[in-house]
């Protein structure tokens, strides 16, 4: 049995408590190893996903980068209380990229 | 392209022969695996964008709604209402084997049955801002869930395909041709040799006649 976490600052993420899902309020001003230790935690206890906001993904990249090779877990951006930065979006047109060379699907969009 | 030491034997060309089919019938089977997995990525990457467009826009409409449930109340009064929440998810994780890709599979359950158990508050205090809330996010979560299962599939599929790629390109244009090329020249080196060979024989036998018949001009 896995649990699901929600990494970001509290502003944007409090509401996910009252699913049922385990809230890890970052805030903006925490330096990147700082941030970066509590996403390590979550990898290493029962996390099956961790929705991370836009915001903080930014900053913590690295660490977020070293997880993409395994199956587990699944490290997911969604938007913040201040809007989008399309990140989500970018990464998913980066994969894209990845596996075929150039964006052929989303670059007009 | 004979910058690699190939010795002109049998036996080498034996081996680099066996070696060519094995290559040719290693790039034809990945050539056919970048394809299919190429052909399913696609699919799926592209509902990963249809459905993170949509839970994108769920998870901003929910956040406009706790900004303006969070006006109609104190900061305190919030905080204490989200403080213990009753509901809680497990995750259930399952693999799926795709062209050799493990892809995960979410399934997930609630601790309480009851879909009201969201609301982890009483209502007196809280506005109704917040039941409205709390209801349209906890409405995303299942394609949220949707979202991370195919996401991270797309992620794992890209990688290998990168892989197989990089995969079917060296054998297509390196080690394929640097065998035939290794074949090409030990064959010519063998006939080389053989002609040599039978060249010396026809001297040697022209000698030895001269030597026994003397019938030479000289």
């Amino acid at each position: 049995m896995y649990k699901i976490a929600v990494m970001g600052d509290y502003d944007s993420i409090y509401g996910f408590a009252s699913l049922g899902l385990t809230t890890f309020p970052v805030e903006r001003g925490t330096p990147e190893e700082e941030a970066s230790k509590v996403l390590r935690n979550l990898v290493e206890s029962d996390y099956g996903v961790i929705y991370i906001t836009e915001e903080l993904a930014g900053r913590i990249g690295r660490e977020i980068s070293r997880y993409s090779g395994s199956i587990m877990p699944a490290i997911i951006q969604i938007p913040g209380v201040r809007g989008n930065t399309g990140a989500g979006i970018r990464n998913v047109k980066k994969s894209v990229e990845q596996a075929v060379g150039s964006d052929i699907l989303f670059s007009g969009s | 392209m004979a910058s690699t030491q190939v010795t002109p034997t049998r036996m080498e060309l034996t081996r680099l022969k066996r070696k060519l089919v094995t290559a040719t019938k290693g790039h034809r089977l990945l050539k056919d695996k970048r394809d299919e997995l190429m052909r399913q990525f696609l699919d799926l990457v592209r509902e990963d964008m249809e459905l993170r467009k949509k839970v994108e826009e769920g998870i901003k409409d929910a956040n406009r709604n706790f900004v303006l449930a969070k006006a109609g109340m104190s900061e305190e009064t919030l905080r204490a209402a989200l403080m213990a929440p009753k509901q809680e998810v497990f995750l259930k994780q399952d693999k799926k084997n795709v062209m050799s890709v493990d892809i995960p599979v979410f399934d997930y359950d609630t601790r309480t049955s009851d879909e009201n158990d969201i609301y982890s508050y009483g209502f007196a205090f809280t506005s109704s801002d917040l039941d409205g809330a709390v209801r349209s996010l906890a409405d995303v979560f299942p394609d949220m869930l949707k979202l991370a299962e195919i996401e991270k599939s797309c992620q794992l599929m890209a990688a290998e395909i990168e892989k197989t790629r990089r995969r079917v390109n060296a054998l297509e244009h390196v080690i394929i041709p640097e065998t035939q090329e290794g074949i090409r020249y030990i064959t010519m080196k063998l006939d080389e040799n053989e002609r040599s060979t039978q060249v010396r024989l026809m001297k040697v036998k022209d000698m030895m006649l001269e030597d026994a018949h003397k019938y030479s001009e000289k």
